[in-house]
């Protein structure tokens, strides 16, 4: 069974849901990076999803357009992503570890040696933005030649016809987005993405994380509610970099301060 | 050539239907497709099945026609340029006067084509990006007249090359959105716009600007823009007997290229030559030609040729005019390039500033620093080729909002 299936499987088991917390690979820096990693995993994070910076990255709003021009700055690229995660699973062999980007970095690397070296450096899974399903069966074939699962988003567009055949295609986990917009966007609905994770539940058996526009504990729990995990993102890059600006101590205490309380938020659900 | 000469297992030339381009998913061979996130998806599918009906309907065909005469302005003029085809010294050079459309440009074709579609679809916003402003300023054009809203986004360091234009746009009563983030080019206000899209994708059509972003966006546009290569074709048989032996166009996304060469591409002895913007100079890095100096890969939605360096990183493009300082280009291009059936070139800005001043000097006409690549290279391709050859050049701008960039470099203040 893969990290994250095993994952999930635990959590279910305890009637816990997952907290995905996303973050820049090398925002401000690697170091400052692997030691979030770490922290966010020790203040409740179920599952890592590490954002590869890329220099146009379309699905983002300000905040983690921000983080990857700050990740850019010190040339932090794919292969240095990768020895990031191998860096953090020299300690940490059982948090699955999601890499989250844009297709043209793999593209360049070339999809099987990305395969390689990413599932020998403990890479779990990899969510490509801008891969749809028409699109992304070579990358998945040698992803499923490693064992790693392609994680493939559901939107608040996605027809049924075409969710069906999107589940049919995915592993791991089901990616749905919570809201029309870019990441940081501030309209969630809960009865929208309620209605949304009840429609992917009728096609497939896994597990379903909502993300995009999740911000706090309250956000968190209204979410959690529905589905099997959330993915919270530009919140917590905010507070890392807001609180970054008295040096990266403090940048990796924040982001731990807001995972610790928004896994509460979900955990409150439980009692 | 008899087929048997022919390498590998390659068809020859002629058995390639040029028009079955792109497949189904929007390829070209292995470019195009389309490389957005899922939330558009369901926005293209249903722009695919609506200009697919569309554009055999001939209400709308109709409806884009009497447009194209009345309001644009067509045909365009094939005029022959006989002063500067003496000075290059070899073939007659003939400009294909986009210049003299409604707004000033090529681009108009292309947004009077999609702003129909937009109607059609029922949006009451439409948004775009910008480079040189001219796309900006065709689609807050025509937005003026049909009533739409317009939001154009446009790089901040081209909302200073190009104050003239943003002027335009605004009084045109669209709002334009400076992007500050990346390289605050072109390349980032598509970018953006592809975030608004995404956010608004309700109520919104997005105007893409050239034959790039996620299909059906290249098919529509070069279809929008073929009008240029199909009144051409038919001006040159009439004004001089027959088809013309080469075609220039500059290349920045390629909608100006793609609309003059696509309706000769069956007609094999006719030459074709892209010009791209060699900037400071292919070999200081420093450009925007990604068909002569690039390599293929994925942004904006599709599969091309792309600038970037050895992490796959998009990298910053340079050239004097903003409408070619774009580090993709379209997929047709890419395919074409690769199949051999166009020949892409790249031309400097020095070379580029100079055909501009000679083109103004000797025909009275003063062209955008875009199409001053093309007649910079038509001018050394004449010299090489016969009298009685013909080349036919896309002059696919006026100059007028260049007049700023241009006296800046002479070191001349207003
Ligand atoms: C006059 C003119 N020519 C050419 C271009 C380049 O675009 P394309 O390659 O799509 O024709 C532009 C773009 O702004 C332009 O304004």
């Amino acid at each position: 069974m893969s990290r994250i299936a095993q994952r999930f499987a635990q959590l279910k088991e305890q009637g816990r849901k997952a907290l995905v917390t996303y973050s820049v690979a090398g925002d401000p820096d690697a170091e400052t990076s692997l030691k979030m990693l770490h922290e966010m995993v020790a203040r409740g994070a179920d599952i890592l999803e590490v954002g590869v910076p890329f220099s146009d990255p379309m699905a983002e709003g300000p905040v983690i357009q921000q983080a990857h021009e700050r990740a850019l700055v010190n040339r932090l690229t794919l292969t240095a992503v990768i020895e990031l995660v191998a860096a953090f699973r020299a300690t940490d062999n059982q948090t699955p570890v999601l890499l989250m980007g844009y297709a043209n970095p793999v593209e360049h690397m070339g999809y099987a040696h990305f395969a390689d070296v990413a599932s020998a450096a403990g890479v779990d899974a990899l969510l490509t933005v801008d891969l749809p399903p028409e699109e992304v069966a070579p990358i998945k074939a040698e992803l499923s030649r490693v064992g790693m699962d392609c994680i493939l988003l559901v939107a608040p567009t996605t027809p049924d016809a075409r969710l069906v055949k999107i589940v049919k295609q995915a592993s791991g986990f089901v990616y749905s987005v919570s809201l029309k917009g870019v990441t940081g966007s501030g309209h969630l609905d809960s009865n929208v993405v309620a209605e949304q994770v009840a429609r992917i539940r009728q096609h497939t058996a896994l597990p379903v994380a909502v993300g995009f526009g999740i911000r706090d504990a309250t956000s968190a729990r209204a979410i959690a509610a529905v589905a099997d995990g959330v993915v919270v993102g530009s919140a917590l890059v905010a507070a890392a970099a807001e609180a970054g600006q008295g040096g990266p101590e403090a940048a990796v205490a924040a982001a731990g301060a807001l995972v610790a309380e928004i896994r509460q938020g979900i955990d409150s659900l439980a009692s | 050539m008899s087929a048997s000469e022919t390498s590998g297992n390659e068809p020859p030339a002629q058995a390639i239907n040029y028009s079955s381009v792109p497949d189904q998913d929007g390829h070209f061979g292995t470019y195009g497709g389309k490389f957005v996130a899922e939330t558009l998806m369901s926005a293209l599918t249903d722009l695919e099945a609506l200009y697919h009906r569309l554009s055999a309907d001939p209400a709308f065909c109709a409806e884009l026609d009497e447009d194209l005469a009345h309001y644009v302005g067509r045909p365009s003029p094939l005029y022959e340029a006989r002063r500067l085809s003496a000075q290059a010294g070899g073939a007659r050079i003939f400009l294909k006067r986009e210049d003299l459309n409604h707004t000033g440009a090529h681009k108009v074709n292309n947004t009077v084509g999609q702003a129909l579609l937009a109607k059609h679809m029922g949006k009451r916003r439409v948004i775009a990006e910008t480079g040189a402003g001219q796309h900006g300023v065709a689609t807050a054009t025509i937005a003026a007249r049909l009533g739409l809203e317009c939001h154009v986004f446009m790089g901040e360091e081209d909302v200073r090359r190009q104050a003239l234009n943003v002027y335009r746009m605004k009084l045109l009563g669209a709002t334009v959105v400076p992007v500050t983030s990346g390289s605050r080019t072109l390349k980032d206000a598509m970018n953006e716009a592809m975030r608004d899209w995404v956010t608004n994708v309700d109520d919104t059509f997005y105007i893409i600007g050239t034959v790039a972003g996620p299909h059906p966006y290249p098919l529509l546009v070069r279809d929008f823009q073929s009008v240029i290569g199909r009144e051409a074709r038919a001006q040159s048989l009439d004004q001089t007997g027959r088809l013309p032996d080469a075609l220039v166009a500059c290349v920045g996304g390629g909608s100006n290229a793609i609309g003059l060469f696509h309706p000769f591409l069956q007609d094999e002895d006719v030459a074709m030559y892209g010009v791209e913007a060699a900037g400071h100079g292919l070999e200081t890095g420093q450009h925007a030609a990604p068909l002569s100096a690039g390599t293929p890969g994925v942004l904006h939605g599709n599969r091309t040729y792309l600038m970037q360096d050895e992490a796959g990183q998009i990298i910053e493009t340079h050239s004097v005019s903003a409408g070619l300082d774009y580090p993709g280009v379209g997929p047709e291009h890419s395919w074409l390039k690769d199949i051999g059936r166009v020949n892409y070139v790249a031309v400097d800005d020095t070379q580029a500033l100079a055909a501009f001043h000679q083109l103004t000097r000797v025909e009275g006409i003063i062209p955008a620093l875009e199409s001053s690549h093309a007649i910079a290279y038509a001018t050394e391709l004449a010299a090489r080729m016969e009298k009685e050859q013909t080349i036919i050049v896309n002059l696919s701008g006026r100059g007028d909002k260049d007049m700023h960039t241009v006296a800046e470099i002479d070191g001349i203040e207003f």
